[in-house]
């Protein structure tokens, strides 16, 4: 590796290969810059902004800012936490995030990163919007209230499976959310599989296999045992 | 300056706590009891005003307020109002206090339709009609967390909050520090 090929995260130095991004380049560090809407297996969406980081005073998303030699890059500084928390904060009430009777509790990256964010409480009011389940397939459920429009479900689907069973839809705040692409708009009705990449890449706990709740007792769930930034760390090479 | 030079220093003031539950199942209390012999320690250092503990009716000027559960009716709504006029500091303690919690589960249901299938027409449930006694609080259109009504302080997630968690808070207000949990005892279930 070429030995400028490094920059600087919180006055860390960061080896890139050219092409990197600095979300992929600090995660091969250990490094954790906080996101939803990232996954290193698929193409970056740039649309949750927690990744969201300041160079040279200026913010930009860190999963699409392509690493360069001699950057200085500002990541877990207080004047970001704070956003990253308010955005957190306006998901938690825009869906309904009843942590204890969720089955991903403890698994969960939404909770884990406001864990990691110290978030303590919603803050702002409740919208409590009205979001139905659908439990028609055979294998999988899945409950719309926690869904934090990330999109990994539609890249899944459609760039491993080839099946496009997701797709964005619905206008407005309450009305915009993951929709299934069949007639019915059911999964039930889809050739979606327990196999698929796209029924395990859930970051919240709206895709759910089914028979499989809660069979991790609390304690020894993932984000029990450390906190995400720990698991990023603890999962570079 | 006139006191002998033997007297022992004045005991600081005892911190006065009040604690409710409001739409909640007062698990977030019996978590508080689990910091067990503790509280031995904890009564040097405060004491207790309007709790389920005492039985005290109503809330007098008090350092710390501990809060249980959302609102779900009216009567919620003046407890939590008193405790915001009496104590200098509020705490939202467990869920449901936070973001509605189980309660809040009602909140996509029309309270009609609720209260219709639970006293008239669902079988094997009561079907003594609606009650209406007019000592009966009025259940609210839809449960809240308490933020949306008070000013809250500080808070204490968890369904319920560890016990460790509840030593946390009160050790660190009583040493005039920020309240912080840190990971292990900051969840939200």
């Amino acid at each position: 590796m070429n030995a400028t090929n490094t920059f600087q995260l919180d006055g860390v130095d960061i080896p890139f290969t050219p092409g990197q991004t600095i979300m992929q380049a600090a995660t091969a560090h250990g490094v954790y810059i906080p996101h939803l809407c990232w996954h290193p297996d698929f193409s970056a969406h740039g649309s949750c902004k927690l990744c969201t980081v300041k160079i040279k005073g200026r913010f930009g998303a860190s999963c699409t800012i392509e690493a360069q030699a001699g950057m200085k890059v500002e990541n877990r500084i207080a004047e970001i936490d704070d956003k990253r928390r308010t955005l957190l904060q306006m998901l938690f009430v825009e869906g309904n995030h009843f942590c204890p009777s969720c089955e991903k509790s403890g698994n969960c990256t939404l909770q884990a990163t406001a864990y990691e964010l110290n978030m303590m409480s919603p803050h702002f009011d409740m919208f409590y919007p009205d979001r139905p389940v659908d439990a028609s397939h055979p294998d999988i459920l899945l409950d719309f209230n926690r869904c934090i429009m990330c999109s990994l479900c539609v890249a899944a689907s459609s760039e491993v499976d080839g099946k496009n069973v997701f797709y964005m839809g619905g206008r407005g705040i309450l009305g915009r959310r993951v929709h299934i692409s069949s007639e019915s708009g059911k999964l039930g009705d889809t050739d979606f599989a327990l196999t698929d990449r796209a029924a395990h890449i859930c970051p919240v706990g709206v895709i759910l296999p089914k028979r499989k709740g809660f069979e991790v007792p609390i304690g020894k769930r993932s984000y029990d045992q450390a906190p995400i930034s720990a698991h990023v760390k603890k999962a570079a090479p | 300056m006139n006191a002998p030079m033997n007297a022992a220093p004045a005991a600081a003031r005892k911190l006065r706590v009040a604690t409710t539950s409001l739409a909640g199942c007062f698990g977030c209390h019996m978590s508080f009891l689990d910091i067990d012999e503790r509280i031995i320690k904890l009564l040097d250092l405060i004491e207790f005003d309007r709790s389920p503990l005492t039985d005290i009716k109503h809330c007098g000027p008090c350092d710390l307020g501990l809060i249980e559960g959302g609102l779900c009716n009216a009567e919620n709504v003046h407890v939590l109002r008193e405790f915001r006029k009496n104590c200098k500091i509020l705490v939202a303690v467990g869920a449901c206090a936070i973001n509605g919690g189980l309660p809040a589960q009602r909140n996509h249901l029309d309270l009609r339709d609720i209260l219709e299938e639970v006293y008239q027409t669902e079988y094997l449930l009561g079907r003594g009609g609606i009650p209406n006694d007019p000592e009966l609080p009025l259940p609210l259109n839809k449960v809240h967390p308490i933020h949306e009504v008070v000013k809250v302080d500080y808070f204490l997630p968890g369904c319920p909050p560890p016990a460790d968690a509840f030593w946390k808070l009160l050790t660190d207000l009583l040493a005039g520090r920020t309240p912080s949990l840190g990971h292990g005892l900051l969840h939200y279930d």
